[in-house]
């Protein structure tokens, strides 16, 4: 029976917290292996989860291979984030019908309210959810579609233990372990996991699962792990808060030579658990009766997006590297508070030439000739 | 799901004035849905959308007292603006907004006001010179300085015109190019500013592509006006119109929230930066 003071759940009873979370009208979703990445998918049950393998990680490289560990989450984040699951990567915000006498009306789309459970979410995706929360929670309007699939999120976290070569996330001060924003949180050792709770809901459910009491030498070695995976990342930013930083240097002649590599692709913005942009188009149906009004993930390295009659401002790719760059770690301050990266490392592994902006930002913050 | 704030409403035109071959006026009175959030302000604007071909952002150029239509200018450009070009009255189009801050007409009561602007820029000022008009013992003297490239890119002349005979009120006009029956300055706009009687009262409003702005700014900085008294207006690629999609950054500014009307001390640090 459930020990009250308990907080492990053994590898085996894994699968309780799955039925627990059906149990209580949840969609479960995590992580599983398709085209070779890990993403997010349906989760039926634990076995579902990509035990055996390990990702190889790299600027402008990701690969899985055969891994020798028997544990359900021995490997690092793959190219989603939470992002898709809540700020869909296209959606109709509504409908419009033209009707003979030519009037018009408009009607919203029915959301999906199916109440979705995240099994397996990082400490940098929890950082990069709190600051999608800011950015489509503004006030006066909230963006309705976003909140109606945030509302009724369960969020199982866990602490990471094998980051990849490209994660920085101890520099930016958001990981390696889940420190707040899931419902659940686990920590995994050999033998299963420590179970911690971070909010209401999750407290609830703690009470349901099979726990019985940790000892100190799991708690140890959790605490040994995270350390680990702390000092294992080699990629550092230079600071937390660089306000001002980057906006000051627009001329600095690194960004040319950014510039030079890039292919203005987008992949990078696509990956990023941050990145909000998005774009919005009509499409009409072909009999001409009815249209919707879409809205898709855009990019600012795409020439449309900062497009105005005649021509796009930025025209050039050094001012759209500029853009991305700059938004990211200087003017997110003023927005929200904070830096807009969570050192996932996402856009060094999925940039096709391999940018990997931690080894360009010092060059950036030099003063060009050196000094 | 919660309502959906954004969603549009439907608007017939009512009336298309040609202004130029590339220029129209559409007035367009809002058909059912909610009430529209009047008063706005001068220099806010509307997403006007073409049913099943997309929206663009128009600053409304009518007063804010007229509370049953929006007067939109246009400059027929692109897609959506050529199908706009198309419509006749009795057809409908797509409403969304006011959106944005509009220029601040509290603040400048009792002040003289000068306007600055060239091309199309005009519209976001065009409303100003229309509640300034309608509103003449509010204000002190109001000076409009518009700028065109060619003589036939001017509309509105008529209305400029009598806007000249009202008391207290100027309207100087310069061409970059001459042409037969020109009456105007030849010049850049901003060599009509050493003309203008400027006083410790004046407050300036600026609207323009942004050297044209730098340079009117630089101008009337030159001649004593205070910073703080510099406003311009920004034009950006705005599609959510409400701060969500990204387009319309300008540094750490969602131009559609924060703007499109800034105090120049406010944004001069993001302006005359190729590419921002």
């Amino acid at each position: 029976m459930t020990d009250e003071s308990g907080r492990f759940l053994e590898r085996e009873r894994f699968s309780v917290l799955f039925d627990l979370l059906r149990e209580r009208g949840y969609h479960l979703v995590g992580p599983r292996i398709r085209d070779g990445a890990i993403v997010y998918g349906e989760l039926p049950g634990p076995e579902d989860l990509p035990v055996g393998v390990r990702d190889l990680q790299g600027p402008g490289s990701y690969r899985l291979a055969p891994g020798d560990s028997g544990r359900h989450f021995a490997w690092a984040n793959g190219p989603q984030a939470l992002k898709p699951l809540l700020f869909s990567p296209r959606e109709t915000l509504w409908d419009s019908r033209r009707e003979a006498d030519g009037s018009l009306s408009f009607s919203t789309p029915d959301t999906p309210s199916r109440p979705l459970a995240v099994i397996g979410v990082r400490a940098c995706d929890l950082s990069a959810l709190e600051l999608q929360d800011r950015h489509f929670g503004k006030a006066p309007f909230p963006d309705p579609f976003y909140a109606a699939r945030r509302r009724d999120l369960f969020l199982v976290a866990v602490d990471c233990s094998h980051p990849a070569e490209t994660c920085f996330c101890a520099s930016t001060g958001d990981g390696p372990d889940a420190r707040s924003g899931f419902d659940l949180a686990l920590g995994e050792i050999d033998e299963g996991f420590l179970v911690r709770p971070g909010s209401v809901k999750g407290r609830d459910l703690l009470r349901d699962l099979p726990l019985s009491s940790s000892d100190p030498v799991m708690e140890e070695t959790l605490s040994n792990q995270t350390e680990r995976a702390r000092i294992f990342q080699q990629r550092t930013l230079p600071s937390q808060n660089l306000r001002g930083a980057l906006a000051g240097r627009p001329d600095h002649p690194h960004w040319n030579s950014l510039a030079t590599r890039c292919l203005s692709c987008g992949n990078c913005t696509s990956v990023c658990p941050t990145c909000f942009c998005f774009s919005e188009h009509e499409d009409p149906s072909l009999d001409g009766l009815s249209s919707q009004h879409v809205r898709q993930w855009d990019s600012c390295f795409t020439p449309g997006h900062s497009y105005i009659h005649p021509a796009p401002l930025r025209g050039e790719t050094r001012f759209r590297y500029r853009q991305w760059l700059t938004h990211k770690l200087d003017y997110w301050h003023d927005q929200y508070g904070r830096s807009g990266c969570v050192g996932c490392g996402r856009c060094v592994s999925w940039c096709p030439v391999g940018i990997d902006f931690t080894a360009d930002l010092p060059i950036l913050l030099e003063e060009p000739d050196g000094r | 799901m919660d309502g959906n704030p954004h969603l549009p409403r439907p608007a017939v035109v009512r009336d298309r004035i040609e202004e130029t071959p590339t220029v129209i006026t559409l007035r367009l009175e809002p058909e059912g849905g909610p009430p529209i959030p009047f008063p706005f302000r001068p220099g806010q604007f509307n997403m006007v959308g073409v049913f099943g071909v997309g929206e663009v952002p128009l600053s409304i150029v009518s007063d804010p007292s007229d509370t049953d239509f929006f007067d939109h200018t246009v400059r027929i450009v692109g897609r959506v603006t050529e199908a706009m070009a198309r419509l006749v009255p009795g057809d409908r189009l797509t409403i969304r907004g006011p959106f944005g801050n509009g220029w601040p007409m509290e603040e400048a009561r009792g002040r003289d006001i000068v306007l600055v602007s060239g091309g199309l820029g005009c519209a976001p000022l065009v409303s100003v010179v229309n509640y300034v008009a309608r509103r003449r013992e509010d204000f002190g003297s109001l000076t409009v300085l518009h700028g065109v490239k060619n003589p036939g890119d001017l509309f509105w002349k008529e209305r400029l015109s009598r806007l000249n005979a009202l008391e207290g009120t100027r309207v100087f006009l310069s061409s970059d190019a001459g042409g037969p029956g020109w009456e105007g300055a030849v010049g850049p706009v901003t060599d009509l500013i050493g003309n203008i009687p400027l006083t410790p009262r004046t407050t300036a409003k600026i609207c323009g592509p942004e050297p044209m702005m730098l340079a009117t700014v630089k101008k009337l900085l030159a001649q004593g006006i205070p910073e703080s008294e510099l406003w311009i207006s920004l034009e950006r690629n705005m599609q959510c119109a409400a701060g969500f999609c990204g387009h319309c950054q300008l540094g750490e500014m969602f131009v559609c929230r924060s703007g499109p009307v800034f105090r120049y001390a406010k944004i001069k640090n993001r302006l005359g930066i190729q590419g921002l």
